[in-house]
C-alpha cells in the first residue's frame, strides 16, 4: 500500500466511525425516550419496556466501542499515509481529540454510571468529527520544518489528552447543572424517570473534579513540553503569542477551579460553573487561536 | 482583623503588617492569579509590537485616536508593561509571603507525632465499633504493626494508637509552590542578563559575533560584551526543500563552519529549524531564509561603483521579494533602484509579474529606477528594503534575468546615461538569531519541580486513623470493645479501615 492509499483508508474508517457513532447516538435517544416511561431503578425482565430500555443502552455503548475501534484505526492509518504521528494540522488535531474525548468517556464509562452522558458525547463526538471532515480537512502532508521535533509528538499529544479529559468533565458538569433543576430546597432530588439513571448530584459534583484533578499535571507537563519545543524551535520558551497565552489562561482557570475547591470549599453549582468556564477557555483556544489567531502556531493548515 | 483596623493607635508598623498580612493572604493570591489570566487576554487579541509590527502599524493608519488610547495603556506591548508586570510582582510578593513561613512551618513538624486520640471517635468519619476477645495490648499491637508497615506515623496514647498518613501532601504542594518563585527567578535573570540579536548573513559570507555584527540588538542590563561567545561563523551552504505539490517547505538546512577566536581550524556543522548551535547558555537558531540577487553597479565610464549580494525580503510562500539597491556614490546625482525579486518568474493578465515557486528555477530582476537624494545623510535610520522616493525621479523600469546588462537612462537635463546595472545572478541569505539565556535552566527545574509537587499535592493520601480499646461492661475479662474512626480529605479512608478491621478479625480466628 502506498501513502495515498493510507490516506484514502484513513479517511474510510474516520467516515465509518461517524457513521457507527451515529447510531449509537441514536440508540441513545431511544433508550432516553423510553426512560420516560420507565424508572430505570425498577428495570424489570419481565416488563417489555424495561427491556428495550436497557437493550437501547447497551447497544449504544457497543456501538461507541465501535465507533471508537474505527476511528483508532483511522487516526492510525492517516499517521501511516503521512509517515509521522497523525498531528500536523487542525484536521488531524480534531480527529485525534475525537479519540481521546470518546476513550475517556469510555474508560470513566467502566467506574461511574455515566451511560446516560452517551447522548451528550456521541453528539459531541459527531460535531467534532463533522467540523473535521468538512471544514478542517486537508490533505496528508508531511511536516513544515518548525514541527520536526519530538517534543511535538509529547507536546500536542499531552495537549489532546488533556483536552479530551477536560470535554469530558465540561459534559460532567453540565450534567450536573441540569440535575441540580431537580433538586428543592430540602436537598431532596426529584428526578424525572429519563434522569434517574444518572448519578447523583454529589457523585457528578465529585466526578468533575476527579477528572480536572487528574488532567491538571498533564496539561501542566503539556505546557512545559511545549515551552520546551518552543525553545528549540524559536529561541525562546516564552513569548505571549495567542496560543501560548491562552493556554496559560485555561492553566490560570484550572488552578484556579481546584483551588476553589480544596482550599475555599467551593462545591456543587459554583463548582461546575468554574469548571464549565475553564474548559471553554480551552475551547477557545482550539476555535478561535487555530482559525482567526495570528502568532507563530499558525499551522492549522488553513 | 478587623478590629485591628478600627483600633486608632495602630500607627504605620500595625498599618504596614496589616497590609502584608492582606496581601499574603490565599484570597488575595488567588485574585493576583485570576487577575494575571484576565489581563493577558487584551495581548492576544491586539498585536503586540515585538511579534508583530506591521500589524501595530496598520492599527495606527487605520484607527489613530483609538491606536494612541492603546498606545497609552501599553496594550501594544502588553507583557512588558508596567502595570502587567505589577500583576505578577504582587503575585509572586504574595506566593513568598505565603509559603515561606509555611515551609518554615511545615519544617519544624517533620518529625511532629499525630494528635492526641480525640474523647468521642463517634463524631469522626467511619466510625465501626466491635468487640473482640483479644486483649487491649494484643489488639494495639496489631494495629501498630499493621499501620508500620504502611509507612504511617504512629503515636502510642493511653488505650490507644493514633496513626497519620500523608504528611508529604503539604510538602508537595509547598515545593509546587516554591517551583513557582524559582521560575520567576529564571525569567528575571534571564531577561537581566540574557541578549536577543539578529543577523542577516548571505552564503559565503562570515559572521563574527561582536555587537557591530548585528542588525537588531537587545540585551539586559547585566549582560556584558564580554558575554558574547568569540566565535565567527561562515555559512557555507543553504538548502531548502519543498513539496512540489504544495510548495510548502518540507526542510531546511544550513552548513556552517565555525572558528573560535584563537584557534585557526575550524569545523563544520550542520543547523536546522528545531536544532540550534549552542555555546554555554548562547544558541544560535536558524530563524529565515530569502534570496539575495547579485547585482554590480558602474557609472558612465564603467568603473564599479557598487558590487555584491544584497539581502531581499521575502513577501509569500514563493519568496516573490522586495529590495532596494542604493548607490549613494554615483555622479552627479544619487541612485536608488526599487526592486522584486521572483525566483520563478511568470505572468498573468491579473497579477502582472508574480513568483510560483519558491526555488530560483526562472529568476528576474524587476527594477524601478530612482534619481536623486536618497535621504541617507538625514540622521533618521531607514529600512534597507525601502527607498523613500519622495525628493527623487523616477527613470526607468525593466526586467533582468542573470547575466543581462540595464543601462539606466538619464534624467531630462542631465545626460543619456548614469550608468548601468548588472543582474550578476542570485545567492541565498539567512537570518541568524542568536540568543543568550542565563535563566533557562532555573526556570526548567523550576517547571520540573512544579510539576513533581503538584502530582504530589494532588495524588498523596492524606488521613489520620484512631483505634482506641474499652474494657466493656458486660464482657469476659479478657475481651474489649474496640473503637476505630478517622479523618481524611481524600478518598479511601473507608476502605482503610475496613481492612484494619478485617485484620483486627483474622488474627483472632488464627489465635483460636
Ligand atoms: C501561580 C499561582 C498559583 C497556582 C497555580 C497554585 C496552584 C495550586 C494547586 C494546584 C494547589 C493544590 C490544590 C489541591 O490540593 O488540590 C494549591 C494548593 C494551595 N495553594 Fe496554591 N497556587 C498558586 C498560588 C498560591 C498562592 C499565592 C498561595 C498563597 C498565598 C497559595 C496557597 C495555596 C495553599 C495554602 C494550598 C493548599 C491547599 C490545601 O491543600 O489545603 N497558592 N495551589
Amino acid at each position: 500500500m502506498n501513502k495515498a492509499d493510507w490516506a484514502t483508508l484513513s479517511n474510510d474508517l474516520v467516515y465509518s466511525s461517524m457513521g457507527v457513532i451515529f447510531i449509537a447516538f441514536i440508540s441513545f435517544a431511544f433508550q432516553t425516550a423510553w426512560s420516560f416511561r420507565v424508572v430505570p431503578q425498577e428495570v424489570d425482565a419481565a416488563n417489555p419496556k424495561s427491556v428495550k430500555y436497557t437493550k437501547a443502552g447497551r447497544i449504544g455503548i457497543a456501538l461507541a466501542i465501535l465507533g471508537f475501534l474505527f476511528l483508532s484505526a483511522g487516526v492510525v492509518a492517516r499517521g501511516v499515509s503521512a509517515g509521522r504521528v497523525p498531528w500536523g494540522n487542525m484536521y488531524e488535531f480534531s480527529i485525534t481529540g475525537a479519540l481521546a474525548f470518546l476513550f475517556a468517556y469510555l474508560v470513566t464509562l467502566r467506574k461511574y454510571k455515566i451511560q446516560w452522558l452517551g447522548l451528550i458525547v456521541t453528539v459531541a463526538v459527531l460535531l467534532t468529527l463533522g467540523t473535521a471532515v468538512t471544514l478542517l480537512y486537508v490533505p496528508s502532508a508531511p511536516l513544515v520544518p518548525a514541527l520536526k521535533s519530538a517534543w511535538l509528538v509529547i507536546h500536542v499529544c499531552a495537549a489532546i489528552i488533556s483536552g479530551g479529559v477536560f470535554l469530558l468533565a465540561n459534559c460532567v458538569a453540565g450534567a450536573y447543572l441540569i440535575m441540580d433543576r431537580y433538586q428543592d430546597e430540602d436537598g431532596n432530588e426529584n428526578r424525572p424517570n429519563w434522569a434517574k439513571q444518572l448519578p447523583t448530584l454529589a457523585e457528578l459534583d465529585q466526578l468533575s473534579y476527579r477528572l480536572v484533578a487528574l488532567v491538571f499535571p498533564l496539561w501542566t507537563f503539556a505546557v512545559i513540553a511545549g515551552a520546551i519545543w518552543a525553545e528549540a524551535a524559536w529561541g525562546r520558551y516564552w513569548g505571549w503569542d495567542p496560543k501560548e497565552t491562552w493556554a496559560f489562561i485555561t492553566w490560570v482557570a484550572y488552578a484556579a477551579y481546584l483551588h476553589a475547591r480544596v482550599t475555599a470549599g467551593w462545591k456543587g453549582k459554583r463548582a461546575a460553573w468554574l469548571c464549565l468556564f475553564a474548559g471553554s477557555t480551552f475551547l477557545f483556544n482550539y476555535v478561535y487561536v487555530n482559525i482567526w489567531g495570528a502568532g507563530r502556531h499558525t499551522y492549522s493548515g488553513l | 482583623m478587623s478590629y485591628e483596623i478600627k483600633t486608632p493607635e495602630l500607627g504605620t508598623v500595625g498599618l504596614l503588617r496589616w497590609l502584608w498580612r492582606q496581601l499574603t493572604s490565599m484570597r488575595t493570591a488567588l485574585i493576583l492569579l485570576l487577575l494575571l489570566g484576565v489581563a493577558s487576554i487584551p495581548g492576544s487579541i491586539i498585536p503586540q509590537r515585538n511579534q508583530d509590527p506591521t500589524r501595530v502599524q496598520q492599527y495606527f493608519a487605520n484607527d489613530p485616536t483609538l491606536a494612541k488610547v492603546f498606545d497609552n495603556l501599553s496594550l501594544f506591548d502588553l507583557y512588558s508593561s508596567t502595570w502587567f508586570s505589577a500583576i505578577y510582582l504582587l503575585l509572586f510578593i504574595s506566593l513568598i509571603g505565603c509559603v515561606l513561613p509555611r515551609t518554615w512551618e511545615h519544617f519544624k513538624n517533620i518529625s511532629a507525632l499525630p494528635p492526641l486520640t480525640p474523647k468521642n471517635l463517634i463524631r469522626l468519619e467511619e466510625f465501626k465499633k466491635f468487640e473482640s476477645s483479644k486483649s487491649s495490648d494484643e489488639i494495639l499491637a496489631i494495629a501498630r504493626s499493621h499501620f508500620s508497615k504502611r509507612r504511617y506515623r504512629i503515636r502510642d496514647c493511653e488505650a490507644s494508637v493514633a496513626v497519620e498518613k500523608g504528611f508529604i501532601r503539604e510538602s508537595g504542594n509547598l515545593l509546587f509552590h516554591l517551583s513557582l518563585i524559582g521560575i520567576l527567578i529564571g525569567v528575571s535573570v534571564g531577561s537581566l542578563g540574557g541578549m536577543r540579536g539578529s543577523a542577516i548573513v548571505n552564503e559565503g559570507e562570515s559572521f563574527t559575533n561582536v555587537a557591530t555584527s548585528y542588525d537588531t540588538l537587545s540585551a539586559g542590563r547585566f549582560f556584558r560584551l564580554s558575554d558574547f561567545p568569540p566565535i565567527t561563523l561562515k555559512v557555507v551552504k543553504f538548502t531548502a526543500v519543498y513539496d512540489p505539490i504544495s510548495n510548502a517547505a518540507r526542510d531546511y538546512s544550513l552548513i556552517v563552519d565555525i572558528t573560535e577566536s584563537g584557534k585557526s581550524n575550524s569545523r563544520r556543522v550542520e543547523v536546522k529549524v528545531n536544532k540550534p548551535l549552542t555555546f554555554g547558555s548562547t544558541r544560535i537558531y536558524l530563524q529565515a531564509n530569502g534570496f539575495s540577487p547579485k547585482v554590480t553597479v558602474r557609472d558612465e565610464s564603467e568603473n564599479i561603483v557598487l558590487s555584491g549580494a544584497i539581502p531581499f525580503l521575502p513577501q509569500d510562500g514563493n519568496l516573490t521579494s522586495i529590495g532596494a539597491i542604493k548607490v549613494p556614490d554615483l555622479t552627479p546625482t544619487q541612485l536608488g533602484i526599487v526592486a522584486s525579486f521572483l525566483p520563478t518568474a511568470e505572468r498573468d493578465k491579473i497579477r502582472g509579474g508574480f513568483s510560483s515557486y519558491p526555488e530560483a528555477l526562472n529568476p528576474r530582476l524587476l527594477m524601478a529606477a530612482w534619481l536623486g537624494d536618497l535621504g541617507l545623510d538625514t540622521g533618521v535610520p531607514q529600512s534597507v528594503y525601502r527607498i523613500k522616493t519622495e525628493e527623487m525621479e523616477r527613470v526607468g523600469l525593466k526586467s533582468l534575468a542573470p547575466g543581462q546588462v540595464w543601462k539606466i537612462p538619464g534624467s531630462s537635463g542631465i545626460s543619456e546615461s548614469v550608468g548601468s546595472i548588472t543582474f550578476d545572478g542570485v545567492t541565498k541569505w539567512v537570518n541568524l538569531q542568536v540568543v543568550r539565556d542565563p535563566g533557562k535552566p532555573f526556570a526548567l527545574l523550576g517547571a520540573i519541580f512544579a510539576l513533581l509537587g503538584l502530582l504530589i499535592s494532588l495524588f498523596a493520601r492524606r488521613r489520620r486513623i484512631w483505634i482506641r480499646t474499652v474494657i466493656g461492661e458486660n464482657m469476659s475479662s479478657s475481651g474489649v470493645v474496640v473503637e476505630i474512626a478517622g479523618l481524611s480529605r481524600s478518598p479511601g479512608l473507608a476502605q482503610e479501615i475496613d481492612a484494619l478491621v478485617q485484620v483486627l478479625n483474622e488474627k483472632k480466628g488464627d489465635d483460636e
